[in-house]
């Protein structure tokens, strides 16, 4: 067997390949799922704190930064691993895919955290005293003036870091989780073959580029004419 | 002089070490226009911004028809319900329409259910000339008719009185006429107007009275043409041969 022969044989054996889809296909999809679900809670978490801050109660608001930077300081897979292998010797158990949801949702509920108090204090003073003259109160401000403009100014930033902690559900695989690249990784062991990676990998291309392109469309869709 | 919509007495108010005012008394009556004037830094805009409690006095009373809103368990909501502003850099809200930004408060400050908030709202911009500028983003507006949807946002809520702190000082000057026309038509519609402004040709026309204001003092007041005509304190007559040199 000459070089690009073995080449082809290790990472595009169709044989392989065949055979191993649909469990990549089924790591596709809990990968899909984890994702939805890192986004939907890690951002709803951040947005509920930064809310939480802009009532600046001091202890509370020292709680929140100190939270904040410690889930920005430590590497994701630290976290899954503490939350996994650590936290049963407290009797505190949890699968795979709970671990990683929720250390993600940690690590994003921070980042998002820090980047939507930067939009709502980014907001002009104006915009409150023009919605407070009017009499409406501290929250309907927050509600219908302040958050509207603040969200549309922390989209770049919000979708680059939603975009970034999804890949960090390959880190599930760690712990057992059989996303992509868990997945690909059981099937390669058990063909002794590489080339479920390389569907692992097509597996990441569809999934993300349609993503990013939805970040794009996103941030289109919210930009306003100033 | 009729009944005072507002009374402030002996307001107080400084930043840090600044006092900004200094015992300051101010009556509005129904209907009246009163025009503040006086140099820059003479705390004109934070007696202004103290009248619905953008700024927290430190000591005096403020009485709005008979109510003290100075105490703290008052609803300060809706006192400025009844009370109109309008800033001098506009404050729309740049993420709705024009019909967006008036109707805001209406919808969910008042509670009127949409169509009655929209309709409202339909007749205040047209009361500013903007009937046909309703579903345009502020950003596409020129500073003078951003200036007047902000007045329509605050006159659609029917308010006692409206402040205005200094409404015109932002706008290029060709704009300044459509703003100081729409005030006009509302002092002759009977709404009770503060105003504080560099508009003298304005004060002159429309102003009922006028209060001179100089270091967080009221050192003068009275009709325009006493104000402009005879100035008795001297801050006074420096301020207004300052003025009329340009």
């Amino acid at each position: 067997m000459d070089g690009l022969d073995g080449f082809i044989f290790s990472f595009f054996n169709l044989r392989v390949m065949v055979e191993y889809l649909p469990d990549i296909a089924a790591g596709f999809l809990l990968t899909v799922v984890l994702a939805v679900l890192v986004v939907i809670s890690g951002l709803a978490a951040g947005l509920s704190l930064a809310v939480l801050r802009s009532f600046g109660v001091r202890p509370l608001n020292w709680l929140i930064i100190f939270t904040v930077d410690l889930f920005r300081a430590l590497p994701s897979l630290v976290i899954i691993m503490l939350l996994f292998f650590g936290l049963p010797t407290a009797g505190i158990s949890m699968s795979g895919f709970t671990a990683t949801w929720l250390s993600l949702t940690l690590v994003l509920m921070s980042f998002s955290e820090e980047i939507f108090w930067a939009g709502i204090t980014a907001v002009q003073k104006g915009q409150w005293e023009a919605a407070r003259s009017t009499g409406l109160g501290y929250l309907g401000t927050l509600r219908l003036v302040v958050l509207p403009q603040a969200i549309r100014m922390t989209i770049p930033p919000l979708t680059n870091r939603a975009i970034s902690i999804t890949k960090g559900t390959a880190l599930g695989s760690v712990v057992g989780v059989s996303e992509i690249l868990g997945s690909a990784q059981s099937a390669m062991a058990f063909s002794s073959n590489p080339s479920p990676l390389t569907l692992g990998a097509i597996a990441y291309l569809i999934l993300f580029v349609p993503m990013i392109g939805l970040g794009r469309w996103i941030e289109a869709r919210f930009a306003w004419r100033r | 002089m009729a009944d005072s919509i507002i009374s402030a007495r002996a307001i107080w108010k400084s930043f840090g070490e600044l006092s900004v005012l200094k015992g300051i008394d101010l009556e509005v009556a129904e209907k009246e226009l009163v025009f503040v004037i006086g140099p820059s830094g003479s705390g004109k805009s934070t007696l202004l911004r103290c009248l619905n409690r953008l700024e927290e006095p430190d000591s005096g009373s403020i009485r709005m028809d008979g109510t003290e809103i100075l105490e703290k368990k008052v609803d300060i909501n809706a006192v400025r319900r009844r009370i109109g502003m309008v800033f001098q850099s506009f404050n729309l809200y740049p993420h709705m329409s024009a019909l967006g930004n008036v109707t805001l408060a209406l919808r969910h400050v008042l509670g009127l259910p949409r169509d009655a908030a929209e309709a409202r709202a339909l007749a205040a911009l047209e009361r500013v000339g903007l009937a046909d500028r309703v579903s345009h983003m502020p950003g596409q507006l020129s500073g003078g008719q951003q200036q007047r949807v902000a007045i329509a946002r605050a006159i659609a809520m029917e308010p006692r009185v409206v402040l205005f702190d200094e409404p015109t000082s932002a706008l290029d000057p060709e704009l300044v006429g459509s703003v100081l026309q729409v005030m006009r038509d509302l002092r002759e519609s009977g709404m009770t107007m503060v105003v504080v402004s560099h508009e003298m040709a304005f004060a002159r026309a429309a102003a009922d009275r006028v209060v001179f204001m100089a270091d967080g003092e009221k050192l003068e007041e009275g009709p325009p043409a006493s104000i402009f005509g005879n100035p008795r304190h001297e801050r006074t007559q420096a301020f207004i041969r300052q003025i009329e040199r340009h």
